[in-house]
Order: C-alpha cells, then structure tokens, then sequence
C-alpha cells in the first residue's frame, strides 16, 4: 500500500466532552447528549455556531434502540446547528468510525469543525429486558440478516460466543493461559479505582477473576464489558484553525480503516480480525513506528480483543500477547505501555468507541489526576473486534 | 427449545436443506475448483457465476470452540457447545455449528467430527458429533 497524500495530517482534535457515565443514568439519552456535546464545544473554546459538522457511529441506526438512541438528525434541530455536512450509520470501520468519517469531511474541504458524538443508553434497557442485545432479537421471525442468519440457528446469542472461540484458538496456537489474559480486565480495574467516572471501582484480584463463573470458555463474566448510560463528544477542526482553539491540537497522524477480508465473523483470521488489516494501513500511512507509542486505549468489549489489538497493531510480536501482558507490570499506569487508563470498558463503562478516544486526549493534555500517566505525546486508540476495526494514531502539538 | 432459523434464499436453501437428503451442500465453483461459504450468486474469488451445490463428506475437524454457560433463554439448555468446523475438502472451508452427543468438556481444537442433521420445520441444521 502506498498513499499520495494523508489527509487526515490536516485534521486535529480541538476539544472533548462526556455526559455522567450511569448505570442507570436518570437523564434522557438527549440530554446525555447534549450534555457531552456542549462541554466538547466549550472545552475546544468555540460556540456551537462555529460547528459545521456533526456524526456519529452507528447514528440513530434502528430506530431509537438502546444501542445508539441518537442520531445526527436528532441532535442538529435540539441544539440548532447548521452544518455543512453530518452523516451516521452502522457499516464502516467499527465504532471510531465517527472520528474516520469526520476526518474525511475536513480533509475534504466540507467542514471546519466536525462534532463528533456516541451515546448508548444500554444500562437503562436491560432493566427492562436483561438480554435486550441478544443476537437472536435482532430480527424477528426468520433470520434475515447477512451475517447474523449463520451462527443463530446454532443458539449464538451473544458475540461472547464467537469472540471467545477467538480467545480459545489463540489458547492453542500460542499456549495463551487464563492467568496471562486476567491482567486485561485486572488493569482496567485498577485504572478505574482511580476515575471517579468509572462504573465499577472495587479492587479486583486474580483470585477473583478465576473464581468468576464462565460466560462462554475461555470467557469469564470479568471479560465482559459492563452497560452504563452515556454519551461522549470529541471536537475535530481544520489544522490551520484548531491552533487558534484553546487546547494544544491533538494531530490524527494516521488512521487505519482497512478490510481485506469478508466482513464475518468466522470467514476472518481467527486471531488477527480485520484489526490487522486496519493497523497495517495505519502504520503505511505515517513515519512513527509502534515503539514511539507511549499509550494505548484498545477496544475491549471482551478482554480477548485487547490482546489481540496488541499484537494486530505491532505493540508485541504476534502470539505474544499472553507473555507480553503477564504480570501486568508492562501495561499498568506506571508500566512501558499503559492501556485502557481509565479502566476501559470492563470496568469504566462501554461508552463504546469514543470513550477511548476522550480518555487519549486526557491522558496527552494530561488532565488525567490520579491515574494520569508519564507525559508522552503519541497514542493509539484501536476499537472493533471481529470484522469491526478501525484505529488511530494521535500526536499532540 | 425452538431455534432461530434462518430466512431461506435461493443461494442458501441448499445449504440448510441439503440435510433432507442427507447430504451436506456447499457451493463449489467449477471455474476455480473452490467451494465457498456463506453462499452467495457468484464465486468470490472469480466473481463469475458457474456454480453449483456440491455435496460433500460432512468430515472434518474443529478449528476453534467454545462451552457456551450463559443462559441467555430460559429455555436454554446450558452447557453447549458451539464451534467452527473446518470440511476435509479444503482448507478454510468452515461455518459455525453445534458439537453435539458428547460432553462439552471432552471437545478440543482438531477433534474429528462429521455432520448430523437436526430437523426443525423446513431446515436440516447441521451439527456435529465425534467421528470415531
């Protein structure tokens, strides 16, 4: 792969906004939403009539579902915006898709400044249906869908199924152990103890990993993320403009969006997804190299993609995922490379996709407090598992 | 319980009803010499349409599992097991299935297994069991 021209060099993220992450939150999913946007708008030191885009990923793609209640559509007229451009929907390189999509408006000369949000309200649903996302709910009647129509006739209710046979193969190619893929979910606890946000703030010991029941071996319950109710909000702006905002810009040095497999769940490289092809085109796209990264916030709806993320985007060798985080020490707060620090979405909440981007800016304008890391000034943030990736490397200044 | 089925289509009605002759039906493009799965109106490696349901030997061995423990259904009985079974006929060749007629803890990564049909309404779902 070779690239004439980088587009996303000329976009940067000027400002970051998130509502309260509750499980259950009282507030609608719009005031959720507004909540974050405006706090993004104001953090980037611009009003909202200096906002000429707006999207989101997936948008309001089924009707209000608990999934993603808030579209673009909807957020436009609520809080008055006129743009040039907005756009959502659910195909596209997994959650951080939003932040892809409005890179591409920018360097495309529609926007200056893109308002880029996320708001899933799916904690509020499971009190009232406690399987509301089961895959087997997707449709009703017959199965109908492209991808979904092949694993539930076999009772795959929930991706924990597929993404654990994942976990299983990589077990047997690479000799992966419970105890090694523990210190994902026992990291991002340790992370959250220290984010007055996160959702589940208890000390979590090995102990207690191994003693949690399994959801679908090798996953256990703390593998899992946990729902909450909230909405997040990133400000992306034209270079030559966002150094006139008031926080030093966050440079999109690169971005990965690539799929060159079938977009399945089972017709894909079992242990490197389509997040391979995604961070291999990241990294033709740029001169850093994995060793300049100094922070990673990698998707963990399930622990197992973690590990996989590390190795798709060259953080550790392929295989060694297991041996790269045992112990914890390498990927802890004070570690060579901290993830998920502000307890990713096993213990801080899934916020789903853009969470991670909000945590990266924290962490490099270093507002982190308690659970801030050593400065450094280039980050990854990599979200999707299966099919679904998309990743980006972020420079400040 | 009752199971999810799928919506039949033209392309994939083979597939989920081959089992009514006993046969397991893969799509298998006379260009290439390639089966391919899901189905689909035309190969994905050649794009050209000169394909056909072939039957196959319904053996091959798992390429990945897992005990699934959750009850996500009342009804669900739990432990099962799913899994990706890879045919004999190719390499990569594989779909999401059930192991079945086995205790779940006893099923590993390169198990022997070979197809059997369960029957619900139109569809002939097919399963695996240990091929000793």
């Amino acid at each position: 792969m070779s690239f004439r021209k980088v587009g996303e060099k000329g976009v940067a993220i000027t400002g970051i906004g998130q509502s309260e992450v509750g499980r259950p939150s009282s507030k609608s999913a719009m005031q959720l939403t507004v909540d974050a946007c405006r706090e993004a708008i104001s953090d980037a030191g611009l009003t909202r009539n200096e906002i000429d885009g707006v999207v989101s990923w997936p948008g309001d793609n089924n009707n209000g579902d608990a999934f993603s209640p808030v579209g673009p559509n909807a957020l436009i007229g609520t809080m008055g915006l006129k743009v040039n451009w907005y756009g959502g929907g659910y195909e596209g390189p997994g959650p951080i898709a939003g932040v892809i999509n409005g890179a591409m408006a920018i360097a495309a000369g529609l926007c200056k400044h893109v308002l880029v949000f996320r708001t899933i309200t799916e904690s509020s649903r499971r009190l009232v249906d406690k399987n509301a996302g089961a895959l087997t709910k997707k449709t009703t009647g017959r199965d109908s869908s492209f991808s979904w129509q092949w694993y539930t006739p076999f009772n795959v209710m929930s991706g924990i199924n597929l993404m654990a046979m994942y976990a299983q193969r990589h077990f047997y190619e690479f000799g992966t152990r419970e105890e090694q893929l523990a210190q994902i979910a026992l990291t991002c606890r340790a992370n959250a103890i220290l984010n007055a946000k996160a959702v589940f703030r208890d000390p979590l010991t090995l102990d207690d990993y191994m003693a949690s029941r399994y959801i679908s071996t090798p996953l256990r319950l703390f593998d899992c993320d946990v729902h909450c109710d909230a909405s997040t909000a990133i400000i992306l702006s034209r270079n030559d403009v966002a150094k006139d905002c008031k926080n030093t810009p966050i440079r999109i040095e690169a971005m990965g969006s690539a799929l060159h497999q079938p977009w399945s769940w089972d017709q894909i490289d079992l242990t490197g997804m389509a997040a391979r092809d995604a961070a291999g085109m990241m990294w033709s796209r740029t001169d850093y190299k994995p060793e300049d990264v100094g922070s990673a916030q990698l998707y963990d709806g399930f622990s197992i993609l973690t590990l996989l993320w590390l190795e798709a985007l060259g953080l550790c060798p392929e295989g060694e995922g297991g041996r790269f985080i045992e112990g914890g020490n390498r990927i802890a707060l004070s570690g060579e490379l901290p993830i998920n620090t502000n307890g990713g979405q096993l213990s801080g909440g899934r916020t789903h996709g853009l969470g991670y981007i909000h945590e990266a800016c924290t962490q490099l304008w270093q507002r982190g407090g308690s659970r801030q890391t050593k400065a450094h000034d280039v980050t990854i943030v990599a979200a999707g598992g299966g099919p679904l990736a998309g990743c980006t490397l972020l420079v400040k200044g | 319980m009752k199971r999810k089925l799928p919506a039949l289509s033209v392309e994939s009605s083979p597939f989920w009803q081959g089992g009514g002759d006993g046969q397991l039906k893969i799509l298998f493009c006379k260009a290439c010499e390639y089966y391919f799965h899901p189905p689909g109106p035309v190969c994905p490696k050649c794009t050209e349409d000169n394909i056909a349901p072939r039957e196959v030997s319904g053996k091959g061995s798992v390429a990945t599992y897992t005990i699934n423990h959750q009850r996500w259904h009342p009804d669900l009985d739990v432990p099962f097991v799913i899994a990706i079974v890879e045919l004999d006929e190719q390499p990569g060749l594989r779909f999401v299935t059930n192991i079945i007629n086995c205790e779940p803890e006893s099923v590993r990564i390169g198990m022997r297994v070979k197809v059997t049909f369960l029957q619900q309404d139109d569809v002939w779902l097919p399963l695996f069991e240990a091929d000793q």
